[in-house]
């Protein structure tokens, strides 16, 4: 307001800061309340969460809760074991893991090393339609073709050979965490590609180029130095699409089964963390028993697992990134 | 044109065979004509400098010493260049047999994300190396003038070092592969004055053993460091682009003190660049 502003038109020029101060302060609270509200609502599951799982310990011992082998918390004779059901999402995201870390990083490494720059262009947003899939659909592509596929009765004269070998995965029943676990794996493995693709782009050229210039081959390049300098960044794609695995309800509810069983056995049908609070949550639980206790509790492991994986990426990341300027 | 001129003076001066010769070589980008007719003959255990305004090819000729330009899909090598007598684009050609012959050292220092040790071992491992690893790695760091500076820290990672150390061990890197030549793509020109010092006598050393090439941007740089100089300049075409050429090639000092042609006058004398 000090400045000497004699020189200009009055009328042509007549700002008004104070008006312009107080727009930018209520644009200010309009954004800062958008964004207190998003931490509010995570605040607050948060919060439930705690509460109700403090309910349920108050009702059920914590070293029952980890340690006993049966969870059958709808029965009379209630048991809470929750190794049952981590075992269950254990065994269905491992197997996923198997399938999604090869396809995924083979066709990153594909995708950025060896494709074209247009082809690259084209395959990539394909690839990313693919996470794009409802879960729904996955979930009954396992139930009604893959399983139904992995039962598929072996010919004749194999079982004349060997009598066991009645279908093409002995002992695979209609339920089975196998199935589920291959296609949780096909449904992860766009987000470790995608990802792990972006990673592998991100390495500087010039660490390509001083490999080359030394008389590298391209596998020995891409083995010995591009991999290597992407590694924090395949690793925390990785740790994201295991907890995406983690969290996955659909796939597992609908082909994985509904049957509490503690072991690893995949061709049998288990129930994992996600199918178990959808069993609950459909079913005419009255809220506030105890089984209705359960869901939270069992929300709250699940929570912590993944919070757990997160923190572990995100060390990872910080400690193996490596900076090129 | 002056330059194959120039070119068999050069010739004439040294009675040994050239180690790299370059024949009439056009370089394109896809259907643009980059630099056109390069013609010079690069004789052993001489530092050669390439100087020009920005754009004039020098790096790209640069590039082609080693094959390097065939991992930019679009550029296409025409003419000839032979190394030791032997056509280096002839189909069976192995471009990564070449590179270990003739190794590079980039504009910016580009050391592995591993450690300093490993660095080295890299290039040793991928060419066969069989012999005893920490002498090869002692005896390439004491060349490139880093050993003391790192003897005690080996294991720690190459990135961790400053910009003029991180430019001395790729040096070693690329001289533990036991080329004849070595490319020196502006190896200065990320670096302190200090540091620069410190490379450029290294280049004085390293001239025994192996045929060195430096791209520069630096004149006084190519005039303390080279015995030869050949100076590059652009011209612009109708639609914008810019066609390198070489416009005279000749003892450093000839090039410096007394040029045969007007650009290069003007250009080393400090009138355009």
């Amino acid at each position: 307001m000090t400045l000497d502003q004699s020189n200009k038109k009055v009328s042509l020029w007549q700002p008004n800061r104070p008006k312009s101060k107080l727009i930018e302060l209520i644009i200010k609270i309009i954004f800062g309340s958008f964004a207190f509200v998003s931490i509010a609502t995570t605040m607050g599951i948060v919060l439930t969460l705690i509460f109700n799982t403090v309910d349920f310990f108050k009702e059920v011992s914590f070293l029952h809760y980890l340690t006993d082998t049966k969870w059958t918390p709808l029965f009379s004779s209630a048991n809470f074991g929750i190794f049952v059901l981590i075992s269950a999402t254990v065994l269905s995201s491992v197997i996923a893991i198997v399938v999604a870390l090869p396809l995924g990083l083979l066709s990153a490494i594909c995708l950025s090393e060896y494709a074209t720059e247009r082809t690259r262009k084209i395959l990539k947003p394909i690839l990313e339609i693919l996470a794009g899939v409802p879960t729904v659909v996955y979930g009954y592509f396992a139930l009604l073709f893959l399983t139904p596929l992995l039962r598929l009765p072996m010919p004749e004269w194999v079982q004349n050979i060997i009598p066991a070998w009645d279908q093409f995965i002995p002992g695979l029943q209609g339920f089975n965490s196998l199935s589920a676990g291959i296609v949780l794996g096909i449904m992860i493995m766009p987000l470790v590609a995608s990802l792990s693709e972006d990673a592998i782009y991100a390495v500087p050229q010039s660490l390509r180029d001083g490999a080359y210039a030394l008389g590298a081959t391209k596998r020995e390049v891409i083995i010995s130095v591009v991999l290597p300098a992407a590694l924090s960044g395949i690793v925390s794609s990785l740790i994201l699409a295991i907890s995406r695995a983690i969290g996955e309800t659909m796939i597992v509810a609908l082909a994985a089964g509904q049957n509490p069983r503690l072991g690893l056995n995949p061709f049998v049908p288990v129930m994992t963390m996600t199918a178990f609070i959808v069993q609950v949550s459909l079913g005419d639980t009255p809220a506030g028993s105890i089984a209705y206790k359960t869901i939270y509790a069992v929300g709250m492991t699940l929570f912590l697992i993944t919070l757990v994986l997160n923190i572990f990426s995100f060390w990872f990341v910080r400690r193996f990134r490596e900076k090129y300027d | 044109m002056v330059t194959h001129k120039t070119t068999e003076q050069a010739s004439l001066t040294d009675t040994e065979k050239p180690v790299l010769r370059a024949k009439r070589v056009d370089v394109y980008y896809g259907n643009n004509l980059a630099v056109r007719e390069v013609s010079l003959d690069i004789f052993q255990h001489k530092v050669i400098a390439f100087i020009g305004p920005s754009g004039c090819g020098k790096s790209t000729i640069l590039r082609c010493f080693n094959r390097m330009n065939d991992l930019v899909p679009s550029a296409k090598v025409k003419g000839e260049i032979t190394f030791k007598g032997k056509d280096i684009y002839a189909p069976k050609v192995d471009p990564v047999e070449l590179r270990s012959q003739i190794g590079m050292v980039f504009q910016k220092p580009n050391p592995f994300p591993k450690s300093i040790y490993e660095n080295i071992a890299f290039g040793a491992r991928i060419n066969g190396y069989k012999g005893d690893m920490d002498q090869l790695i002692e005896e390439s760091l004491k060349k490139a003038a880093l050993w003391d500076e790192v003897k005690d820290k080996l294991k720690q990672s190459g990135l961790a070092l400053s910009g003029g150390q991180q430019q001395r061990l790729c040096i070693a890197r690329a001289i533990a592969v036991a080329p004849e030549v070595i490319l020196m793509d502006e190896p200065c020109s990320a670096l302190d004055p200090i540091s620069t010092l410190k490379i450029e006598e290294l280049i004085q050393e390293l001239k025994l053993q192996y045929t060195i090439i430096i791209v520069t941007h630096n004149m006084q740089q190519a005039s303390r460091v080279s015995d030869y100089t050949a100076f590059y300049n652009a011209e612009a075409t109708d639609d914008g682009d810019k066609i390198g050429y070489l416009v005279e090639y000749d003892d450093t000092e000839t090039i410096f003190q007394s040029p045969q042609q007007q650009a290069t006058q003007e250009y080393v004398s400090g009138r355009f660049g």
